[in-house]
């Protein structure tokens, strides 16, 4: 049962990983859960959940999960199910080679040889009855459920129905919905993504006394003080925003605005830029929101190299031809000789280090021509928390 | 079992996952709106557990070794240049951090890291090994210092950097949510136990009043709301006045935006 209940919190994207699976059991084998549903709900989530943000996500396995289902288990058969789990390799078919080999390790590990142990002794115990076996228990060692001594939990207290209403209860709730990052998205929380965006050298004059590099030098001086300095550390990252405004962009401008401040508050870029444009980037791109000022694209091309690193936000959500033909901007009287293609094409040459952020739900990308156009030259992350934060990883990768 | 204490008062939830923490040897991570107190709990923990409490507060510049050990490589110079001491015993050099001190503590101590998510981004993976086997080897003296009790260890972090998965994975983790009226009551009377009824409801009332409004940047705290309540005290003031404006607003509100937008709401 809880190997089912381990795969479902994965399904929906909790990060489980085996060892929190083990340490939840070594908590339940101490009794801390003290058969109560409440309790394990508490218990389950401060050992198998992490992060706040998913928080939801638990509320919303657990009440699945446990809502129609008469919770019962005895521990030894828990105990079991695991172990045979870890034994069997075709379980892990969902696991990722790296946590395959944690496995191999935890297979050595001295928890789980703690586990095994008790698994012997309570076989030796069995008959005298114990605490997690009812003395009625023929087999200690059936499946959960129908093991007619197995533990039943979460049934006794007042408004309780259906085997612990009263933590489903509290699951339902869902009072950590408004916790998940795929949906709080303020100028701080977009902040704190840009600062990882970094990527730091020793760069320029030296003027940094290095301590270390001093007295390594200095002993080897035969204690004759010899001065070693060093540059600093500083970011290396440059970082060009465009960000398509009006039209369809309209009901995202809080969201893009957003971005931008952050983007400007960050201080830890060595350099910074931003323009907007209108639909998709031609031949002008514009220095304010309501598009007067502009600068050629091609002088901002000019001044970019592979150093740079780019985010587009836009939803990518044109008519095919205002993408592919020239003469197909959306403004009249802006008669554009390149296509928006052939510039976004350019612009993937110069900084390879692009990716565009789409703050479309993700069920529009497949259905919009232009999109996947589009997703053919650029990495699309949503312009969520989560896609912010996979697009910034993707951009401290190395260039490829 | 850890229950709440004379001077900290707990959620029955977060009771548990100290219980949890305590029970599996593992690090409590803790999360929480600042003022929370997060940090208090460490506190609270260490008196229930007549444990010594040796805290970490970690800075953006804090590293990792230097919770372990520090080698005072210039002192040794100093003292070899103008003959002080005795240049050869290197333990002298050696001034343990936090972490060692929790580490040769004879008496299980609760060791509290402070702000973790301040410092560098690597800064917890580098703590990884030494949290889980809770020794370390010092190479200058040939020396490892293993902790004879694993020290209780609870750490706190306001979420500006993301933690990696690696050390989360061996923490109990527990976010603090805000305390419902209920629960702050509760708090109010262990910080003020003869309260005029009349005055503590206003000031609820007010302060989760407050709270709700959007425009405010920073919401006000727990910690606000008691030195709140202590400012009105201390000047007298009737608990009627309440309803109409707020004296004191300077101890709730500590933004001037936010100070701002509230004179605009209240007109």
């Amino acid at each position: 049962m809880f190997i089912e209940f381990f795969y479902l919190l994965r399904a929906r994207g909790v990060p489980v990983a085996t060892q929190e699976l083990l340490d939840l059991l070594h908590a339940l084998s101490k009794g801390l859960d003290q058969q109560n549903l409440e309790r394990f709900y508490v218990l389950g989530r401060s050992v198998l959940v992490k992060r706040v943000e998913h928080y939801d996500l638990w509320d919303q396995v657990f009440s699945e999960f446990f809502k129609d289902r008469p919770f019962s288990f005895d521990l030894d058969a828990l105990t079991e199910e695991v172990m045979d789990w870890l034994k069997d390799p075709r379980e892990m078919r969902e696991l990722t080679d790296e946590e395959r080999e944690a496995l191999e390790a935890l297979r050595r590990d001295e928890l789980l040889k703690q586990l095994q142990n008790r698994l012997e002794t309570q076989k030796e115990r069995h008959d005298g009855g114990s605490h997690w076996i009812g003395t009625g228990g023929t087999s200690p060692f059936g499946h959960s459920g129908e093991n007619p001594a197995g533990v039943r939990i979460g049934e006794s207290g007042p408004g309780k129905k259906n085997g612990g209403g009263g933590a489903v209860a509290v699951a339902q709730a869902r009072n950590f919905r408004n916790l998940r990052r795929d949906i709080k998205l303020d100028v701080r929380s977009i902040g704190v993504a840009l600062r990882k965006l970094k990527l730091l050298t020793r760069d320029g004059r030296a003027d940094e006394l290095d301590l270390d590099g001093t007295i390594e030098a200095t002993g080897k001086n035969a204690g004759d003080l010899e001065i070693v300095m060093r540059a600093p550390r500083k970011n290396k990252v440059k970082l060009l925003l465009l960000m398509d405004v009006g039209g369809s962009m309209t009901p995202y401008s809080r969201l893009c605005s957003r971005l931008f401040t952050a983007a400007h508050q960050a201080s830890h870029f060595k350099q910074f830029k931003s323009y907007y444009f209108h639909n998709c980037p031609y031949g002008v791109l514009y220095e304010d929101m309501s598009q007067r000022q502009y600068t050629e694209t091609r002088e901002v091309f000019a001044q970019l190299d592979q150093s740079w690193k780019c985010v587009v936000v836009g939803d990518a959500a044109m008519a095919p031809d205002e993408l592919m033909y020239s003469g197909g901007s959306i403004d009249l009287y802006h008669l554009n000789q390149r296509s928006g293609l052939s510039w976004l094409e350019e612009l993937k040459e110069l900084v390879p280090s692009t990716v565009w952020l789409n703050p479309d739900p993700l069920n529009y990308w497949e259905v919009t021509y232009t999109v996947r156009r589009i997703r053919e030259i650029f990495d699309m992350y949503p312009l969520t928390l989560e896609g912010l934060d996979d697009a910034v990883a993707r951009l401290k990768q190395r260039a490829v | 079992m850890f229950t709440s204490t004379n001077s900290y008062i707990a959620s029955s939830q977060l009771q548990e996952v100290v219980n949890v923490s305590i029970a599996l040897e593992k690090p409590l991570l803790l999360r929480g709106e600042p003022g929370t107190g997060k940090t208090l709990l460490a506190k609270a923990i260490a008196e229930h557990l007549g444990a010594p409490l040796i805290s970490w507060n970690v800075k953006s510049t804090t590293l990792a070794q230097q919770g372990l050990y520090t080698y005072d490589a210039v002192q040794r110079l100093h003292d070899s240049r103008f003959g002080d001491g005795d240049v050869n015993d290197l333990s002298q050099y050696i001034k343990l951090g936090p972490l060692g001190q929790a580490f040769s503590m004879d008496k299980r101590p609760v060791l509290l890291i402070d702000e973790i998510d301040k410092a560098d981004m690597e800064f917890p993976n580098d703590l990884l090994h030494e949290l889980d086997q809770m020794s370390f080897y010092i190479p200058e003296t040939n020396e490892t210092i293993t902790a004879s009790q694993r020290p209780m260890v609870i750490i706190t972090s306001n979420a500006e950097k993301e933690l990696p998965d690696a050390f989360l994975r061996r923490c109990v983790f527990h976010y603090i949510e805000f305390p419902n009226p209920d629960l702050m009551r509760q708090i109010v009377d262990v910080h003020y136990p003869d309260l005029d009824e009349k005055l503590i409801s206003r000031c609820m009332a007010r302060f989760y009043w407050l709270r709700d409004l959007d425009e405010l940047r920073k919401k006000p705290s727990t910690s606000e709301l008691v030195d709140w309540i202590g400012a009105l005290l201390r000047s007298g003031i009737d608990p009627d006045k309440l309803q109409k404006e707020l004296p004191f607003i300077g101890v709730l509100i500590k933004k001037e935006r936010d100070l701002v937008a509230l004179k605009k709401r209240l007109g």
